[in-house]
Order: structure tokens, then C-alpha cells, then sequence
């Protein structure tokens, strides 16, 4: 009935998950040393510091400033978390503390569908709606010029992206807190609020710093949606209603046309690199910090 | 109790409701947004034929290329993480069983790959191409988007196999099996809804993704009928579409985002439908 017995068998399947195992555990270091590899051409050529702190972006002419990118990245990222941080936190405290189970019910399938949106429908809905919002409201409103294609536009699109993202994993973290505390301390007197205020958030404080330095780190590398509406100007953004650049965007728009350019294919190796940097360096401190505070 | 406590409470009461009805609302202004404008473009005509002559000046043709690529790319990678990260899965929770330090490791490692950026894997997917001698190709896509989607499939195959009771273990154990048998013939019939989640989320991640197959998949006109020929994806119809002055092309763009939301609608209905149907012959302790 089978070609080999069992023993033979057992022996070839595991053999295959062995193989598929360190294929899977090698695929970090093997990012990262051909992306490397890639961008040692940039690298070899020009100084670290002048490459990140540069401002001058003309591939042309061979210079090589990637400082507006990360720039146009740090902003769009942190402007993103500062709007879905406390979307979230409130959302979370609502839906495991105050609100019935059957509302919970309604909320978990509402996450599932924002968060397998593609990110191209997404950017499609920032061009419909936000971007027509910044420059025909709340520019004005605000009495600045935009062309609504900007940072902001950006920020905003992306924050609604990691909601789900955060949300998730507050919500997780909330529900592991035990109830005899809560109960304690609404036994003492305590409002509701102030068991939320003093007990649940103090608990939870860890995790939740968590849960936004990985939304950070996912926010940092999204590409189409923010692609789409950041208006891909390469100039060190004024304010959040400038148009600017983020480092994804820059791989995204200029690939293909630079294979010609050997530098200028490196350099945006050399972005793919800074990317994949940030994205491990973030997960690790988090997955640390989370291991500390597990300890305790 | 005191004024001023009361005050705090329903001044964050109401935050609290404020904020979850903003998702709600965020939520159901995408899904109008894109059904709305969506739907004033969308013909027979665009879902069942390939572009034609004049089709990126606002003439006749669809998007069937990029429906029936997407699909065919994002179902040999599903097929390719599947064979990879079913063992990998199971390897973690049979063969490691008593491994808890190595077994954190490896999830912690799999943490790591989750949160690369696909536009990191699809330059090195491109990179990979050119090192090998590959052109844009169909094959180059799926590659690409296997490796963006392995640890996805992986870490929501490992939270469903770690649920399994150890009696179960045990019991197959007494019996004669050996480990393989255990994994492959228990194991996975034990947690058989929770691997097609795994497999149905991958699958949708994988058809969203454009950032991934931007430089490896390419873009064509025509069907795919060669693994070694580039292939069209819906996210980048939709892109290139909406890059277009022309306003009919525009239009199309949203039209082709309205095929992939309903895509990715179904593909999560099904994933809910099917773990609830299958969640019956799973032995319960």
C-alpha cells in the first residue's frame, strides 16, 4: 500500500519539516546580508552620517541624502500613532470594561475586516475621502494652504491601518488581567473609572507601551496606502500639511527605472536595508521589554 | 460620591463611546466609499475581458488579466507557504514538545519575519531575481509573496496546534504511533478549522498585497500561461489605473478596488463560515 514502511517514513517527514524549519529561521539573516550586500556599493562610497543627515537628494549627480525620507517617515509615523493610540485605549477600556459581551461580538468581525483590508483600498479611500477633507475643510479652517496630498493626509489613512493592529493586542492584554484586582478594588469604593484609571491601566501600562512600539514598527514600513497620498515631494516637510516622502514610497516610485544606475539601485537597497533595521530593532526591544515585565 | 467624580466618569464615558463609534463609523465610510464609486464604473464587460486596444485612454476592455493573475499568484504561494509552513507548524509542536526554550525562540524569530515590511521582501525578491538569472515572472511573484506570507501562516497554524490537549498526545502515543504519525494523521485533524483560517488568512493577505510583487510579478495585458511570463495583480491594476489623468480609467481604478474588497469580503466570510462548521469533529476533553 505505501512505498516505504513506517519508520522510513517518519524518517522523510521529518527531514522535510527540518528542512523547511531552517529555511524559515534563516530568512531573517538572509534579508538582511543580501540587502547589505547590496547597499555596500553606497555604503563603501559614502559616509553613514552624511548619507542619513544629508538633505540633498539628486541621484543624477550622485548625492545621496536620505534625510528628508526619514524625516517625511518619522513624521508620518508618530503623527499616525499619536491619532490611533487614544482611539484605541478608549476603544478597548469600552469594549472589555463598560460595553455587554454581545457588543463584543459585534466589535471582533469590525476589527477582523479593518484589518484584512488591502492596503491599496485604503489609499484608494484616502484619496476619496481624506485627502478632498484636508484641502477643501480642514485646511481652510484651519487657514493653511494644502493641497490636501500631504503628511497629514498620510498620518491620518495609516492611523486607521494599525487600529486593528493595536487594538488587538490591548484588548488581549486587558483580558489577562485578573478579576480579583478589579474586583478589590471596586470593593474598596472605587468608581468604575478609577478602578480603570488606577488599577487596570497602571497593570496593563507595560503592555500597552508594547503594543504601540509594534504598531510603530508596522506603521514605519507601510508603503502603497501612504504612497498614494503622502504627494512624494523629496523636501524636508515644514509642517504636517506639506506634502513629503517616506522611505517605503521612495523604493516603491523608482524601482525599475535604476538599473541602469548601479549607486542609485544600491541606494535604495540601502532604504530597504534602513527599513528592515528599524522593523527588527523595534520587534526586539518590544519582545524585551514585554519579557522584563513578564518577569515581575 | 463626589461631584466631581461623577463628572470624570461620564466625561470618559463618553470619550469611550465617542471613539468606538469613530471605528464604526471609519469602517463603514470605507466600504461605502468604495461600493459607492465602485459601482457607477463596474460592468460585465470589466470582469470578463483582458484590456484592448485603447483600454488606458478610456476604451473598451476589463481587468480580467489582474482578477485571474491575483488569484492564480496568490493561490501558488498559499500552495508554497502551505508546504513549508504546515511542517514547520508541526515540527514546533510535536517534535519540540519539551523544548520550551528553542520553541520561544523560533516563535520569536517568527515575530521578527511577521513584522518585515513587504517592501523590504519585495527588494530582496528582486534582488533574489537578478542574482538568479529570473526576469518578472509569475514565478518571481509567488516566490516573493510565499516568503511574505510563511510566517503569517506559520504563527496562526502554531497558535491553533498549541490548543491540542496533551492527552491526546499521550493516548496516540500508548498506541504505537511515531511522531510523524502523530502530527501529521492527529495533529492536524485535531485543529483542521484553525489550519484553514491560517490558510484562508494567508491567502487574503497574499491577494492584498501590492507592495511585494510591485518589482517581481510585473504587469500584462494578457492571462497568465507561463510561469516564467510577468502577470497582472489587482492591487497594481488599481494602482496604475488611478495614476491616470484620463477620468473613465480613473474610474476603472475604483471599480477594480470594489473586485478586490469583495474578494477579500468573501475570502473572510468563508474562513468564519468554514471554522465554525468544521469545529464539530474536533474531540472535545
Amino acid at each position: 500500500m505505501y512505498l516505504l514502511n513506517r519508520q522510513q517514513r517518519n524518517n522523510v517527514n521529518i527531514s522535510w519539516m527540518l528542512l523547511s524549519l531552517l529555511l524559515v529561521a534563516f530568512l531573517p539573516f538572509m534579508l538582511f546580508s543580501v540587502l547589505y550586500y547590496k547597499s555596500f556599493l553606497l555604503l563603501r562610497n559614502f559616509n553613514l552620517g552624511n548619507l542619513i543627515f544629508s538633505e540633498s537628494w539628486h541621484p543624477s549627480r550622485s548625492e545621496f541624502g536620505f534625510y528628508p525620507f526619514i524625516v517625511g517617515s518619522i513624521l508620518v509615523t508618530l503623527t499616525a500613532i499619536l491619532i490611533s493610540t487614544p482611539i484605541c485605549l478608549l476603544t478597548a477600556i469600552n469594549v472589555t470594561q463598560y460595553a455587554k459581551k454581545r457588543f463584543f461580538r459585534i466589535m471582533h468581525p469590525v476589527i477582523d475586516i479593518l484589518a484584512g483590508l488591502p492596503s491599496v483600498v485604503y489609499g484608494v479611500w484616502g484619496i476619496l475621502v481624506i485627502v478632498p477633507f484636508i484641502s477643501r475643510y480642514l485646511g481652510p479652517w484651519l487657514g493653511v494652504k494644502t493641497m490636501g496630498y500631504s503628511i497629514l493626509a498620510g498620518a491620518f489613512v495609516l492611523s486607521i491601518m494599525i487600529i486593528p493592529f493595536i487594538l488587538n493586542i490591548i484588548i488581549e492584554i486587558f483580558r489577562t488581567i485578573p478579576m480579583e484586582l478589579k474586583e478589590a478594588a471596586l470593593s474598596l469604593g472605587s468608581t468604575k473609572w478609577q478602578m480603570v484609571k488606577h488599577v487596570i491601566l497602571r497593570k496593563a501600562l507595560p503592555g500597552i507601551i508594547a503594543a504601540v512600539g509594534f504598531g510603530l514598527a508596522r506603521a514605519f514600513g507601510e508603503t502603497m496606502a501612504v504612497l498614494m497620498v503622502v504627494g512624494n515631494v523629496a523636501k524636508v516637510p515644514r509642517s504636517v500639511f506639506d506634502p513629503g516622502y517616506t522611505l517605503p514610497s521612495l523604493i516603491a516610485n523608482n524601482y525599475g527605472e535604476v538599473l541602469s544606475i548601479p549607486q542609485y539601485d544600491s541606494a535604495l537597497m540601502f532604504a530597504a536595508l534602513l527599513l528592515l533595521t528599524v522593523s527588527l530593532f523595534f520587534n526586539l526591544l518590544m519582545h524585551f521589554f514585554i519579557a522584563r515585565y513578564n518577569k515581575y | 460620591m463626589k461631584k466631581s467624580l461623577k463628572i470624570e466618569e461620564t466625561f470618559f464615558r463618553v470619550l469611550m463611546i465617542l471613539s468606538t463609534a469613530f471605528i464604526l463609523f471609519i469602517l463603514g465610510i470605507i466600504i461605502y466609499s468604495v461600493f459607492e464609486k465602485g459601482m457607477k464604473a463596474i460592468s460585465w464587460e470589466m470582469l470578463t475581458s483582458v484590456p484592448s486596444g485603447g483600454y488606458y485612454y478610456g476604451k473598451g476592455g476589463g481587468i480580467l488579466n489582474a482578477i485571474v493573475g491575483s488569484i492564480v499568484l496568490s493561490l501558488g504561494a498559499t500552495i508554497l507557504a502551505f508546504v513549508i509552513g504546515l511542517p514547520v507548524a508541526l515540527f514546533i509542536n510535536v517534535f519540540l514538545q519539551h523544548k520550551k526554550k528553542l520553541v520561544n525562540i523560533i516563535r520569536f524569530i517568527l515575530d521578527l519575519i511577521w513584522g518585515i515590511p513587504s517592501i523590504v521582501y519585495g527588494a530582496f525578491g528582486f534582488t533574489l531575481m537578478v542574482l538568479i538569472g529570473l526576469q518578472t515572472s509569475l514565478l518571481a511573484g509567488i516566490i516573493t509573496v510565499t516568503l511574505f506570507i510563511l510566517p503569517i501562516m506559520i504563527r496562526s497554524m502554531d497558535e491553533i496546534l498549541r490548543t491540542v490537549p496533551k492527552g491526546l498526545s499521550e493516548a496516540a502515543y500508548s498506541l504505537g504511533s511515531n511522531k510523524s504519525e502523530l502530527a501529521f494523521k492527529i495533529f492536524t485533524r485535531q485543529s483542521f478549522s484553525g489550519i484553514i483560517t491560517a490558510v484562508l488568512l494567508s491567502f487574503g493577505r497574499a491577494i492584498g498585497d501590492a507592495a511585494s510583487v510591485l518589482f517581481t510579478a510585473g504587469y500584462t495585458d494578457n492571462l497568465p500561461n507561463s510561469l516564467l511570463e510577468p502577470v497582472a495583480t489587482l492591487p497594481l491594476s488599481i494602482f496604475f489605473q488611478l495614476a491616470s489623468p484620463v477620468p473613465e480609467v480613473q474610474a476603472r481604478a475604483y471599480a477594480s478596488a470594489l473586485v478586490l474588497t469583495v474578494i477579500i469580503l468573501i475570502v473572510s466570510l468563508f474562513s468564519r463560515g468554514l471554522g465554525k462548521r468544521y469545529h464539530k469533529t474536533k474531540i472535545n476533553f
